[in-house]
Parts: structure tokens; sequence; C-alpha cells
């Protein structure tokens, strides 16, 4: 079987759905970030959880996704960024992280974990704001979606084209000072 | 090996470790990023469709985002499973509604906490949707391969969130951060 045959295999793909799922499930449950007061601990700044796990997974997947592009065996999927979209969306969002005290991969495995809170409030209010976002999808995709583009897609373009290992690198061990920092302040 | 599977908690480092390196099969093995608010999407309009269906068809979103049981779709069972794996291994499993750490601060009543979480929920929706991406799509995703439509949007996450759960949990005085000045 070559990587194509079970790229374009419809079966083999659902089951891998299912399966990246379930260890993804398994493994922000054992991380702790499906607890709603590690969520919060980390919005009120005094447990790094939530940050040491989404800089590991970074740090982990920024090499190892290069490693494979380098290799031809994988492509980037990037969004061409806008202020009107990410930074605004990623605000609403926001209010509703800090609200909730999950987001929308721990609400799927806090309901796993038994909270009835991600279940009927969580989950339902993310179906509910998902399809609000659908009506309302024409006016903001033609309108404040497309206001402040930004020409560059990742970081090495914006550093004027270089080569991607120049800003893994320093990426890389940057992360670690971050770690090592607040392992020496105990947070 | 055993001992390691049933533990309720993982060192951050290392659940975190495992994510990134499940992410690199998600792009290897089926040539995409892992995300979690587009099943959303998708099982919102399945519902939506419910009710009707040639309305949800003419909608333009839905044509960009089909709601159908796809990859992206079978995440968000994957996802639940996984926790529910984790919690009934480790012997945590245990229903709760209005979550602790709300309750020390704003009591059991739980029609209070319903209408925040769903609040909360719609919020996360629209908001995801808005960006194109959430915690996992943008925040570890889309960071991961240096983007900087993610690194916008993880700022926002972050900066509502905090300025959210400030103003609800007030500043942990001589905690965290805050015991640092």
């Amino acid at each position: 079987m070559t990587l194509d045959d079970i790229r374009s295999s419809r079966p083999v793909q659902m089951s891998l759905a299912l399966l990246f799922g379930t260890i993804f499930g398994f493994l922000l449950v054992r991380g702790g970030a499906t607890q709603h007061e590690v969520i919060w601990g980390q919005l009120l700044l005094y447990d790094f959880t939530v940050v040491k796990i989404m800089l590991s997974a970074v740090l982990v997947g920024m090499v190892g996704f290069q490693l494979l592009r380098s290799l031809g065996l994988v492509q980037s999927h990037v969004a061409a960024p806008t202020l009107g979209s990410h930074l605004v969306g990623g605000l609403i969002f926001g209010l509703g992280f800090g609200l909730l005290g999950l987001c929308p991969g721990t609400v799927a495995g806090a309901i796993g974990r038994g909270s009835l809170d991600a279940l009927i409030g969580g989950g339902i209010g993310l179906l509910i704001g998902t399809f609000l976002f659908a009506l309302v999808y024409p006016r903001v995709n033609r309108g404040i979606a497309k206001a402040g583009p930004l020409p560059w897609k990742t970081l090495p373009e914006l550093l004027g084209g270089i080569n991607p290992w120049f800003v893994v690198v320093p990426a890389g061990v940057l992360i670690l000072a971050v770690f090592w920092v607040l392992e020496s302040l105990g947070l | 090996m055993f001992e390691l599977l049933v533990a309720a908690r993982w060192s951050p480092y290392l659940a975190g470790a495992g994510i990134g390196l499940l992410i690199c099969l998600t792009f290897l093995l089926s040539d995409r990023p892992l995300g979690a608010s587009t099943a959303f999407a998708k099982l919102g309009g399945m519902i939506a469709g419910l009710f009707s269906r040639r309305r949800v068809e003419s909608m333009e979103y839905y044509e960009r985002v089909t709601p159908n049981v796809d990859w992206q779709f079978l995440i968000l069972p994957g996802v639940v499973i996984g926790g529910l794996v984790a919690a009934l291994l480790s012997g945590t499993f245990s229903p709760e509604f209005v979550p602790t750490f709300w309750a020390t601060r704003f009591g059991e009543n739980g029609v209070i906490r319903l209408v925040a979480a769903l609040a909360g929920g719609i919020l996360l929706g629209f908001g995801a949707r808005w960006a194109g991406g959430c915690t996992s799509g943008h925040g570890i995703s889309g960071n991961l391969q240096l983007s900087i439509a993610s690194m916008l949007a993880s700022a926002g996450f972050f900066i509502g969130g905090i300025l959210v759960a400030l103003v609800l949990f007030g500043v942990p005085e001589g905690q965290g951060i805050w015991g640092l000045f």
C-alpha cells in the first residue's frame, strides 16, 4: 500500500479519523486539558498546563512536520491571514473560551469523561454557534473577514522567504526557553 | 507501560508531545491538519437539515462545509470515545454538571451555569468558524506550520479568554504570575 492508496481509500480514512480522534481525546484527558479548572487556571495565569501541552505539541509537530515536508511527504495547509477573520474571530472565540472553560476539542473530551456541562452547555452551544455563523457567513465573508489582509502566510515568508528551518530551530529553542522559565518560576 | 495507560494525569509535556506526533500522522496519512470545530459545524448543519433540508442546502456556508459524515466529522466521536476510554481506564469517569471551580465562585445553581455554558459554547462555535479554526486547528496544527493566520487567531483566543476569566473570577492574587509582582 502506497501513501496515495492510504489517502484515497475512504474506508481507511474513515477508520483513521476515528482512531486519530480517539488518541486525541485520550491525550487531552491525560494532559488535564478537559478539566474546566485547568483551562480557567491557565486563563487566570496561574496553572500553565494548557500552555505546556500546546507548546510541546507545537515543538514536536513543528520539527516532525518540517522533516516530512523536506522529504516531500506532506504539504502545508495554511490560510491567508486577515485581521478581520483571524484576530476578530479569535477574540469572539476567546470570550466563549473564558465563559465555558473549555474549547471545542476539549468539550468533546470532557463529554467522554462525564461532564454534563460540556454535553448540554458546551456541545449544544457549539452546534448553535456554528449554525448562527453559517447564517451570517455570506455577509462576514464578503465584509469584515476581508479587512486587514496580511501579505504573508507563514513566518518564513514574513522573513523574506527564508528556509523554514531557520525559523523552526530558533522557535524550538524559544519554546524550550519558555519551558525552562516556567519550571524555574514554579509555574 | 500499563501503569502509564491507567494514570489519571500525565506530564503535560508528554501529553503535548503525543499530540504533536499525532498531528504529524494526520498530515502524513490523511494530508490534513487536526481540528475539532468543523465537526460541530457539520453536525449542526445535519441537525438543522432535519428541520429544513432545502434551507440548509441553499446556505452558502454548507456548500463550503458539507454537513456529512467524513474525515473531519469522525474526529468528533473519536475524541468523545478517547475521553471516555481514558476516564474509564483511570477510574476517573464521573458525571458532573456544575464544574467545582465555577461552583466555588457562583454557587451550585444549575440554571445560571447552563446559561453561561450555552453562551460560552455559542461564542466558541461562532468564533471558531469565523476564524476558520479553534485551539486544535489553529492553536496547534496551524501554529506548528508557522502559520501567521493561526498565530493571530491564537492571540485572540487567549486575549479574549484571559479577559473574560479575570472578569468572572477576579485576579487570583499571590498565585501563579500574580505572585511574582
